[in-house]
């Protein structure tokens, strides 16, 4: 499982939605079908600018069912040195971006009778996706978006094309209160929320406080769509060398690029098979493998999902 | 007709049955080890491997027609072996999807699939099927795209929708099972259904494989391998048809095992499908007989020595119990003890 980027994809056209908001639709760089991708989807892009370089994880906001196309929504965010001011500067049509294959951390539940979505600004992407699968399966929804008073206007064009009678738009400086509108819903409803963490955590625990079991709360994190972490190095004692981690591969994969083949099998952190010993360092364990107290005691390190805590980790190989 | 099928195979009754010297070599022999137990065997499902089996990411071999013929014999008499919930809808089209761009991609001169937008055609040679469809349109299609597609497929396949940091078995086509039942064990979740695996729960292997399956990611699947031994090869050892073939154990003799007992292996694969984000797990089903693993050497003394130290929970749990030692004295003249490379590749090219 290589954190390789095994899709290219070239930029047909780009639209600003706002002077915030760029839209990019991608094709598959080869011309051919691109991979499917389900609601709430997101795309990883690998971004190279000039000396730097950024991974970051957008909301596909196309239909599932198409595959001649991929689309997402930029906002542009602060610091302006950051991958998103990237993309609005630099990346036009015809540019050819790096991609993950689409993965998925905020699926629909298939066995909703009903399809509750809070989101805020930016957070409205997965739904927009959510929208056409509902748009094709007829499932009951209902969508309450929050966003700053003056960025009305511009949500309700991205939304104009979806059923209007089930969509609330509500400015931000309005009072709300989500209580009522959790009160009155169908049994079989699930909530899904998707926003600025303050809003999902509002929106969360209104809905636990209006006795929702958590079966049925929904809320997007991109936390797990980034599987790297920061750079270090890990010192081979045996072999004698000294191997750079970039914070875009995993420790398997600096030492197997640095000519090494340690045993390996499920590189996923179930099997055990590359279980390697400490012999300094403090490892960030990631793994299923170590129990509570193995893992505790920091000898040992499943090398294919753990990274180090300290900047360097001196290991058995 | 394609030369390399053949057709004629059963699995029932005469048991006409056989490998090739070909499909013996490319067989998934299931031990790298002179000793076995149950651990999270899952590695990435990358073409390739130590077999030729392990090349598509959906094997098609030699016994591809008569399997498909058995599978329909077996869904005749029993409509219920094949069933998915409501539910699962989305997951079926992402399976037909996935099985026919696979077969198409690595079995061209077998299977073409052509597509104009949903209108999509479809062609299995040999079956003889030429099949226009709109994709996501079941009326479309003679039955439901997941039967559709698993009719023309080699092994069983069940589908496990994710939901409540859990898995669901909400879905299968399983008709050459190693004695378990879809019917029993729909709509359970991934402990629940492997209830009754013995060792393996104390030794942590379903919580982590558990752990492992939830974060798998499109367009990275995954395999391991199962195993269990079978009197004649007999496909369809179900629960359902257990009074078929339950009292073969006892027809094992020193004169017949190395014809009559096969090993049974299970090539696993688990899908993780783009639009459900449901998990297809493929069940496809290998069986070489004793004779034929005989002939590879490496296989015949690692089998002897795999069934001398079983521990005795799982020889009950495999149904080994009445005939083990059977087997065990036809390979131990085989073997000289010398020390075996690890790994499950057969060490030679030719029988
Ligand atoms: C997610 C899809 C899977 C399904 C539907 C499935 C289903 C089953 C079933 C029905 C059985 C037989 C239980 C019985 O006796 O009734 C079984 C056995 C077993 N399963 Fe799974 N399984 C899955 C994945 C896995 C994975 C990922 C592992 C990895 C460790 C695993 C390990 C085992 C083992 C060790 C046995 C005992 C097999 C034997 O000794 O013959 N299963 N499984
Ligand atoms: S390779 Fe399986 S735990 Fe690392």
């Amino acid at each position: 499982m290589s954190g390789a980027d095994h899709l290219p994809l070239r930029v047909r056209e780009t639209e600003m939605i706002s002077p915030l908001l760029k839209r990019f639709v991608f094709e598959a760089a080869d011309g051919g079908e691109l991979p499917p991708a389900g609601a709430g989807a997101h795309l990883r892009l690998t971004l190279e600018g000039e000396g730097r370089r950024w991974k970051n994880a957008y909301s596909i906001v196309s239909a599932p069912a198409d595959r001649s196309h991929l689309s997402i929504i930029v906002r542009r965010v602060s610091p302006s040195r950051g991958g998103s001011a990237f993309l609005h500067e630099a990346v036009h049509p015809g540019a050819v971006v790096a991609a993950h294959e689409p993965g998925n951390l905020f699926p629909m539940s298939h066995i909703a009778r009903k399809h509750l979505m809070v989101s805020g600004g930016i957070g409205l992407t997965p739904f927009l996706s959510y929208l056409e699968a509902i748009e094709a399966t007829g499932a009951d929804f209902e969508l309450r978006h929050f966003c700053r008073d003056e960025e009305i206007p511009i949500f309700e064009r991205i939304l104009s094309g979806f059923d209007a009678g089930r969509i609330t738009i509500h400015p931000a400086s309005a009072p709300f209160d989500l209580s009522q509108a959790l009160a009155s819903q169908p049994l079989g409803t699930h909530l899904y929320t998707c926003g600025p963490e303050a809003l999902m955590g509002l929106v969360l625990a209104a809905a636990r406080d209006h006795g929702w079991p958590a079966s049925k709360l929904h809320s997007e994190s991109f936390g797990g769509a980034h599987a790297g972490g920061l750079p270090f190095t890990a010192i081979l004692k045996k072999s004698g060398l000294k191997v750079a981690v970039r914070d875009d591969q995993t420790l398997l994969e600096a030492i197997e690029e640095a000519g090494l083949e340690p045993d390996c099998l499920c590189r996923g952190g179930a099997c055990g098979v590359c279980l390697t010993s400490v012999l300094e360092g403090e490892p960030d364990h990631r793994d299923h493998f170590l129990e509570g107290a193995e893992s505790a005691s920091n000898r040992s390190i499943m090398i294919c999902v753990s990274r180090a805590k300290t900047q360097n980790i001196v290991l058995d190989l | 007709m394609n030369q390399r099928f053949k057709p004629a195979e059963t699995f029932r009754r005469d048991f006409t049955f056989r490998n090739s010297d070909e499909a013996v070599l490319r067989f998934p022999f299931p031990f790298p080890e002179d000793s076995y137990m149950y651990s999270v065997n899952i590695e990435p499902h990358t073409p390739g491997g130590p077999t030729a089996a392990f090349q598509a990411a959906f094997d098609v071999d030699e016994h591809y027609v008569a399997e498909c013929a058995e599978r329909a014999i077996v869904l005749e008499e029993d409509p219920g072996r094949c069933k998915v919930l409501p539910h699962m809808m989305a997951a079926q089209w992402d399976t037909l999807e996935l099985i026919m761009e696979s077969f198409a991609r690595d079995y061209p001169q077998d299977f073409s699939l052509t597509k104009e937008g949903t209108n999509w055609v479809w062609e299995n040679r040999p079956l003889g099927i030429k099949q226009s469809f709109v994709f996501g349109d079941a009326k479309t299609l003679p039955c439901e795209p997941f039967e559709y597609i698993t009719r023309q497929a080699q092994g069983d396949f069940t589908l496990q929708d994710q939901r409540e940091d859990n898995l669901f078995v909400d879905g299968g086509m399983v008709t050459t099972q190693a004695d378990w039942s879809l019917e029993f064990n729909i709509g359970m979740t991934f402990h629940e259904w492997h209830g009754p695996v013995p060792l393996a729960h104390q030794l942590g292997v379903f919580d982590r494989a558990l752990k492992f399956l939830m974060r798998l990611q499109y367009g990275q699947p995954v395999r391991r391998l199962n195993w269990t031994m079978t009197i004649n090869p007999r496909l369809d050892t179900s629960p359902e048809n257990y009074p078929l073939w339950g009292t073969d154990r006892t027809t094992v003799t020193p004169e017949n095992v190395a014809e009559k007992v096969f090993l049974r292996v299970e090539l696993q694969t688990l899908f993780r499908l783009p639009r459900s984000n449901a998990i297809l797990f493929g069940i496809r089903c290998y069986l070489l007989s004793v004779a034929d693993i005989a002939r590879v050497e490496k296989w015949g003394k690692r089998l002897h020595r795999v069934l001398l130290d079983l521990p005795t929970e799982l020889q009950d749990y495999k149904g080994l119990t009445r005939y083990r030692q059977t087997v065990v004295d036809y390979l131990a003249p085989l073997d000289d003890g010398a020390p075996l490379p690890s790994g499950i590749a057969p060490g030679q090219t030719a029988l």
